[in-house]
């Protein structure tokens, strides 16, 4: 009687320090798997460059821009369309889609944006006017100082 | 003392030679269908050996890729072969994937006790159109540059995780060099690993499992059926099958050669006619169709939650299908390949 009593209260006791221990591994194994993986996932992760805060752009001389031309330049990371309307006006749009990020383009016939990628048509004003593009195209300013062009962020002329 | 002997006293080779043996392929109006797994398996091997012969002298990044194709194709002895072979490969490759999963799919030989088997073949399929995607930047070329802009930008559009996915695809928040070579890494070591794990499981089971018996013959009693040995039968037409489809790549790759094209250009706008690979026109056709919004949706988004919604079911189609709506199943089966026909030859069209 108080053998078999014993017993089974070392058996209980083997149990709860065994689910003790399976607890521990357990536990331990997570973290160990933790800090392998961790790790790996963070340097997949490209770092974060910084901004380039660019303010304004020299897109060159109002001369050497044809009329009825365009014109990709890079802003800052991002490239920019400016247009030479037939009228000898200035366009500048952010010259990347806003449906699937191809580069945008200036047709001429009809004095444009189009997207060829998706057939994605925007207006100079930068409306998305048919197509798949969901949103406008970004307008940016274009200032003329000393017969030179100079592009800056924010709307209008 | 035969090598037999000599290596059955170190382990029992008989057992893998009667594992080997005993797999029997039916002989019905329909056993041409199962050579295509073999075919495709069989381009693998050309991909996995003409890729590493490439790696020899390709370099990937923005200022070496194009430049290392172009000296590959053109003063490499017989690279332009090697290239031409990878990439005719590639696409034959996806092209009988996708055959071989059609046939699988109709002759419902995705049932019970096959659906791992299934399972593992829809990972190939994927894999092998992620390795198609990866390689296709490789060359660094504008067509590439720009259908990769597109790819990853769609990846963007995932609710919740895809800015994320985008930005860990693209090593960044442009298509740059960072993301070619982060595709080649993908492209020629991350891949080609998890493909031969699934890969694997698949034949292991297909050995295990024994093949499928089509509808009409299970009928059959099982001694009256027709059978032929896989091995060494099947496996030597199956060699013959592989010497012709060698043979028509080789005729593709000298006829019909891929070209280079431009050099990408990141200030450059993304020209006319420009398209992915063909087996994802279907998609590409399909967001080029639908309209900015959807109910309040974008029409990308919604296009991806379709595509994505279809291929869960496609994948798990072992699970969902009842016996009962077996029919139903195949006319389902029917509509999704017209409507990949159809909107793939859409798109080449326009």
């Amino acid at each position: 009687m108080t053998d078999s009593n014993h017993s089974q209260s070392s058996h209980t006791k083997t149990t709860s320090r065994r689910s003790f221990l399976d607890a521990l591994f357990g536990v331990t194994l997570l973290g160990w798997l933790g800090a392998m993986i961790y790790p790996v996932f963070r340097f997949l992760v490209p770092p974060k460059r910084p901004d380039l805060n660019v303010s304004s752009l020299d897109a060159g001389l109002v001369a050497s821009f044809k009329k009825n031309t365009s014109k990709i330049m890079r802003f800052g990371r991002k490239p920019v369309i400016i247009v030479r309307k037939k009228s000898g006006d200035f366009k500048a749009l952010s010259a990347t889609c806003t449906h699937l990020d191809c580069n945008v383009q200036f047709k001429q016939d009809t004095e444009q944006i189009w997207c060829a990628c998706h057939n994605g048509l925007y207006d100079l004003e930068g409306r998305n006017i048919s197509g798949p593009p969901p949103r406008p195209l970004t307008q940016f300013q274009v200032n003329l100082k000393d017969e030179k062009i100079f592009i800056t962020k924010g709307e209008g002329v | 003392m035969s090598i037999n002997d000599w290596l059955q006293e170190r382990f029992d080779i008989e057992a893998v030679k009667s594992f080997a043996a005993k797999k029997q392929v039916p002989v019905f109006f329909g056993s041409v269908w199962y050579y295509l797994g073999g075919v495709s398996l069989f381009l693998f091997i050309i991909q996995v050996l003409t890729g590493i012969l490439l790696a020899l002298y390709y370099q990937p990044g923005a200022a070496t890729s194009y430049e290392s194709v172009k000296f590959i194709v053109s003063k490499v002895e017989f690279g332009w072969l090697m290239r031409e072979i990878h990439s005719w490969s590639a696409n034959l490759f996806v092209f009988t994937i996708f055959l071989h999963m059609f046939t699988v799919f109709f002759s419902k030989a995705y049932k019970k006790p096959r659906e791992l088997t299934w399972l593992s073949g829809m990972m190939l399929l994927l894999l092998a159109m992620v390795f198609g995607f990866s390689g296709y930047l490789l060359p660094w070329n504008e067509l590439a540059y720009f259908a990769t802009k597109v790819g990853t930008d769609i990846t963007g559009a995932v609710p919740f995780i895809g800015e994320f996915l985008s930005k860990l695809l693209r090593a960044g928040d442009d298509v740059s060099g960072a993301t070619l070579t982060r595709f080649y890494s993908i492209h020629t070591a991350i891949l080609p690993l998890v493909f031969i794990v699934f890969l694997g499981l698949h034949l292991t089971m297909i050995q295990v499992q024994g093949m499928h018996i089509p509808e009409s013959m299970e009928k059959v009693p099982e001694n009256k059926r027709k059978m032929m040995p896989f091995f060494p039968n099947f496996v030597l037409r199956d060699l013959i099958v592989w010497l012709i489809v060698l043979n028509i790549i080789a005729l593709l790759a000298v006829f019909f050669p891929w070209e280079l094209g431009l050099k990408a250009d990141s200030l450059a706008s993304a020209p006319a006619g420009i398209r992915p690979e063909w087996y994802f026109m279907f998609m590409f056709q399909t967001l080029k169709l639908l309209p900015a919004h959807i109910l309040f949706i974008e029409g990308e988004v919604f296009g991806i939650l379709l595509f994505g919604l279809g291929g869960a079911i496609w994948f798990l189609v072992p699970f969902l299908e009842k016996p009962k709506y077996s029919r139903l199943w195949t006319a389902f089966g029917v509509g999704i390949l017209a409507y990949i026909i159809t909107l793939t030859v859409w798109g080449y069209l326009v």
